[in-house]
């Protein structure tokens, strides 16, 4: 396994880009450690699969340069970059054993017949697959055979990296929270260095310790899961990350005094002096219902019952706000929202502004 | 009104559905929930005259249906891939089921004006699908069902190939676009979660069968039986297998939770008890029963928590709020609460529903 070193990287699709969005993947500029496991989350056209297929070899980017353990591969084709990789469909041969189809990385790079065995073996264990070994894959379903193909992206450890694409997009919900923990477990246990590109939260954030979050050809934020949901340092990570997303409302703030449709509220800290666009981002789960004179007046348009919790949706002078109400907690008749004041960050054009120290 | 009624469908040796008996109303939303080849897309095919039955009936307001064509039948479907006509522009393709009806022109232009609107597809109506993002390609096609003025209109997974963010957004305003066209409308999908969301009635499939179907959120609350509650659970259900000895339910292992109110006049014999994950609690509850776990793997999604745990021989899940830093191999005691339990008796069929969850 390897340490992935994206030094400077930017890619545009069209030649000689000039402005910002010609380019499908703005400057990437990051170290990810040898055995970390990152996941690239985003909406569809937001560059991460230019950003792992600049890392798969697939895409020489326009500028910059990719090195595996410190070694230049910039121009090195998919195959001598020694990894491997899991796509969203299952890549299997039909008329192979599910045994053959597990030992096929490995003969084919001359690995002894005793130690394809082993890994086989092994590596059946860990997808659940062990007595399935004879049978022929195109017997099997839709899960199985992407599950082979998980098998077969982690039968080689002397891999750089482990590169997955959308990989549990076909798999049924309850067999995905299965595969998921398996690929948790493995990653803690042989410390592959794992790439881990999907569009949903959930797999993102339970799959990697940090999680890379790309906007419009940018990555706007690369944390850890809490880091991601207490502190977004874009509005896009507060809305993308958490369902529903943080509520963002425009603001007025001076000092540690914010006004918020017409209701001035008291912050915890002081900001700076703003220009732009001012916004306060709360998330649904930090605002309370209160029947009481405090808060800001809001308007319910509707209750979503979601089992465990209950999501309100209102509407604060002309903003929508949603508020996540944990089972049991009623809903008042003529509720005011009240926000707890250790979870509100504020926003300048779209960005974190960080308090003044000290105030 | 649609009624199927003992409604059977075999291919060959094997039984696709199986015996399926529902009513569904004029103006409903129902949910069909299950995992991949539990029946949903069968029993659409069913439903919408695709597929005939092998036995059973299929009524339209009291008339039999069976052996009337497709075409005939005032049927609208949307898939989970995104269909549309690739060299039509939007309005064109929210069109064409108009056109080839033989609509007259300002009707189409009005039709397809609301159906766009309704749809938020106003400012795309001049673009071809592939111009637009997935989100509204599902729209296109979503436009186009309800454009017709299909008394049934039938939805196979339609936002799975969406990003969350995107099925998120046209999710929430599914059932405002639905209440406004007054047709029955069913939408099949495997995540209890969304179903949830959506609302309406829920019919949960299992090999073939419908399990139960009823209000959605009672189904959720009230699962007839243990088939049902793991179907309706995301992530699954925790089961522990237990015995009912007096005032008590004993797990070989030596667990012991006591009877509650619900529960107590149940016969002694083998149950199974079920409780949902954000009820298993890592931290004291007042009156909860203790068992000791072992961590098996934590995965965080900066909300929440889910902790799977080994008790006894059985692997749980908790849901828990906030962040959680536990190692695999750490050892925790968890509890969970009495009040909480489904109470399973030995053929798998409800015998007693939380307390708290049928209060809530």
């Amino acid at each position: 396994m390897a340490r992935i070193d994206l030094d400077h990287i930017a890619h545009a699709y069209k030649p000689n880009p000039t402005k910002p969005s010609d380019f499908a993947l703005k400057e990437v500029h990051h170290t990810w450690e040898d055995g970390g496991a990152y996941a690239l989350l985003g909406p569809s056209g937001c560059g991460k699969t230019t950003l792992l297929n600049v890392i798969s070899g697939l895409i020489v980017p326009s500028s910059g340069r990719i090195l595996f353990g410190g070694r230049d591969v910039t121009h090195l084709p998919t195959e001598a970059r020694n990894i491997a990789q899991v796509f969203q469909f299952p890549v299997v041969y039909d008329t192979m054993t599910v045994h053959d189809n597990l030992a096929f990385p490995l003969r084919n790079r001359g690995v002894p017949e005793h130690e394809v065995e082993k890994s086989v073996r092994e590596t059946a264990e860990m997808i659940g697959l062990s007595d399935k070994l004879g049978r022929k894959a195109s017997g099997l379903g839709a899960d199985e055979k992407q599950k082979i193909s998980l098998g077969r992206g982690l039968v080689r450890q002397d891999v750089n990296a482990i590169l997955f694409d959308e990989p549990l997009t076909v798999i049924d919900p309850h067999m995905k929270w299965v595969l998921r923990t398996q690929l948790k477990h493995l990653h803690k246990r042989f410390g592959f260095t794992m790439i881990y590109v999907t569009h949903d939260q959930t797999e993102a954030l339970t799959f990697a310790d940090k999680v890379v979050v790309m906007y419009e050809g940018e990555v706007v934020q690369i944390g850890t899961p809490d880091e991601l949901f207490e502190k977004p340092r874009h509005t896009f990570v507060g809305y993308f990350i958490g369902s529903p997303g943080m509520n963002v409302l425009p603001a007025e703030v001076r000092g540690d005094e914010a006004v918020v449709a017409g209701t001035p509220i008291r912050l915890k800290s002081s900001y700076p002096p703003a220009s732009g666009k001012v916004e306060l981002g709360v998330r649904p789960e930090f605002v309370a219902l209160s029947d009481g004179p405090d808060g800001l007046p809001i308007r319910v348009l509707g209750v979503e019952d979601v089992g465990r919790y209950r999501i309100v949706r209102a509407d604060l002078s002309g903003t929508d706000l949603n508020v996540v109400l944990k089972e049991g907690v009623p809903v008042p008749a003529s509720p005011r929202a009240v926000f707890d004041l250790d979870r509100v960050n504020v926003y300048v054009d779209s960005h974190l502004v960080e308090p003044v120290a000290g105030a | 009104m649609l009624e199927l009624i003992n409604v059977t469908r075999k291919v060959g040796a094997q039984t696709h559905i199986d015996d399926v008996s529902m009513t569904l109303s004029k103006g409903s939303l129902n949910v069909l929930l299950g995992p991949t080849l539990s029946g949903k897309t069968s029993l659409m095919r069913l439903m919408a005259g695709l597929d005939r039955p092998t036995h059973g009936d299929i009524r339209v307001d009291g008339k039999s249906v069976v052996g009337v064509k497709v075409q005939a039948r005032g049927v609208a479907m949307v898939y989970q891939q995104f269909i549309n006509y690739p060299t039509l522009t939007v309005w064109e393709n929210i069109a064409s089921p108009l056109k080839v009806a033989g609509v007259d022109r300002a009707t189409i232009k009005a039709r397809v004006g609301k159906a766009a609107e309704l749809l938020r597809l106003t400012d795309q109506l001049k673009k071809t699908p592939l111009e637009l993002s997935g989100g509204q390609q599902q729209r296109t096609a979503l436009a186009r069902a309800i454009v017709k003025g299909a008394s049934l209109v039938l939805l196979d997974e339609p936002l799975a190939n969406l990003d969350y963010k995107l099925r998120e957004e046209l999710r929430a305003e599914l059932p405002r676009i639905f209440a406004e066209t007054g047709a029955i409308f069913v939408y099949a999908t495997t995540e209890p979660t969304e179903a949830l969301l959506l609302g309406g009635s829920t019919a949960t499939l299992s090999e073939g069968r419908v399990t139960q179907f009823g209000p959605t959120i009672e189904v959720f609350n009230r699962p007839a039986d243990l088939v049902t509650a793991k179907t309706f659970s995301d992530p699954p259900m925790n089961t522990l297998s237990v015995e009912k000895r007096g005032g008590s339910f004993v797990h070989h292992g030596g667990l012991h939770v006591p009877s509650g109110p619900e529960t107590a006049g149940l016969p002694d014999g083998a149950y199974t008890l079920g409780f949902r994950p954000h009820h298993l609690s890592l931290d004291p509850v007042a009156g909860a029963v203790r068992a000791e776990a072992m961590v098996a793997i934590t995965e965080i999604t900066g909300s929440e928590s889910f902790i799977h745990v080994d008790v006894a021989d059985s692997r749980w899940v908790a849901l828990t709020h906030g962040v959680r830093l536990l190692e695999e191999g750490d050892r925790v005691p968890v509890w969970v609460h009495p009040d909480r339990l489904f109470v399973f008796d030995r053929d798998g069929r409800l015998a007693a529903a939380p307390r708290l969850a049928a209060a809530a």
